[in-house]
């Protein structure tokens, strides 16, 4: 048996205990995690900045101003649960993006723009 | 009045200083990263404030007449006589000695537990916030400035720690007996934020500081509507601690200050 868990710093419990047994009870208790989406300043669309722990939503918008905006970053914040978000899965990379590659055509290149035209 | 308004203005550097240094005792020990972070913005603006106040201070002093400046003898780091040159901010910080601080005692108490931290910088921040909306009416134009870029960082704070009294007050079994232990332990030093010492009092006449009797029902109001939703009662004691803001203060500010100023006490003027 196992007693003794060792704890590092930045050791939330839903990450791999770094040794020792994990009863599990830690990861219960603890906070979920958030992703965090921040708009600059000069920005029109809020960008993924990274994520955090936080009690409820809140929590994690106050925790996403202290650790992600302390250097004027941004003037919006979007927080989501991550457990909300949905990824495309890696093992079906294959037929998911290769058959796009050899579609060049799909790219609107193939027609003159008259020279009015600007910002295309 | 410059002399009475150097004073006046150490008094809220050491404020702002003392509590700086406390919380960042937190950097690298928080209880999860991000309050870890958090704390630790408010030490750095707390500290952004305690040096606003202690260049204004070094300049005021450095433009007073002979006369003045001998007058304010007790109140100067005696090392400093040693250099022969202007006053300058870290001096004031690194070279005065305990006595010579007029932080309030509540500002210098240990950091104790994650209650004690959050409830001390609620009292603090809730005091700040009702003090710098008074002094931006100062007749100094430098504090009022001051007062008018910090009163948005201490709007923060006092979201900050609201919503953590919040948190804890009324959240498990725990978290609300730490609060309890925390609002028993601190009580008796929020009554100095209103005991106005001689050189505040001038400040008020004068017209450069504010009359911190005056805040004291705004206060405890907003204490009151606070710990209604975190389910803490203030206490009814009414008996409090004061001593701080004339240089009279606990046996914890001495460590703290052993601790940081020793770079400058053993190394005079060293720079990073």
């Amino acid at each position: 048996m196992n007693y003794f868990r060792k704890y590092y710093y930045g050791d939330y419990g839903d990450k791999e205990a770094p040794t020792g047994g994990d009863t599990g009870k830690a990861a219960a208790n603890e906070w979920p995690l958030w992703e965090v989406f921040i708009r600059s300043k000069q920005g029109l669309d809020h960008k993924h900045v990274g994520s955090l722990h936080a009690a409820d939503a809140q929590m994690a918008v106050e925790n996403a101003r202290d650790v992600y905006t302390r250097r004027m970053e941004g003037v919006s914040i979007w927080v989501v649960e991550s457990k909300y978000i949905h990824a495309s899965n890696p093992d079906e990379a294959e037929s998911f993006y290769e058959p796009a590659e050899d579609k060049v055509y799909r790219h609107p290149t193939f027609y003159d723009l008259p020279d009015e035209v600007n910002h295309m | 009045m410059n002399k009475e308004l150097f004073i006046y203005t150490l008094h809220l550097a050491d404020n702002a200083l003392i509590l700086a240094q406390r919380n960042s005792e937190w950097t690298g020990h928080g209880p999860v990263l991000e309050q870890d972070i958090a704390i630790t913005n408010i030490a750095l603006d707390l500290l952004g404030q305690a040096r606003n106040y202690y260049q204004h201070a070094a300049a005021l002093y450095n433009s007073l007449s002979d006369h003045d400046k001998n007058s304010l003898e007790g109140s100067l780091p005696r090392p400093w006589k040693s250099f022969h040159r202007e006053l300058q901010e870290d001096d004031l910080a690194f070279l005065r000695d305990e006595h010579q601080y007029r932080n309030l005692l509540l500002t210098e108490l240990p950091k104790g537990d994650w209650a004690f931290t959050v409830l001390r910088q609620f009292f603090f921040s809730a005091f700040q916030h009702l003090f710098y909306q008074e002094l931006l009416q100062s007749s100094d134009p430098q504090l009022a400035a001051i007062a008018e870029k910090s009163s948005k960082e201490v709007a923060y704070h006092l979201r900050w720690s609201s919503e953590w009294v919040v948190r804890l007050g009324d959240g498990t079994e725990e978290s609300h007996r730490r609060m309890q232990e925390a609002l028993a332990d601190l009580w008796m030093f929020t009554g100095e934020f209103f005991t106005a010492a001689g050189y505040e009092q001038a400040a008020a006449t004068e017209g450069f500081g504010v009359d911190v009797l005056l805040l004291r029902e705004a206060w405890l109001k907003k204490v009151e509507a606070v710990f209604a939703e975190a389910t803490l009662e203030p206490p009814k004691q009414s008996w409090s601690q004061s001593g701080g803001k004339s240089g009279q203060h606990t046996e914890h500010l001495g460590y703290l200050l052993a601790e940081m100023q020793y770079l400058q006490r053993v190394y005079p003027n060293t720079t990073w």
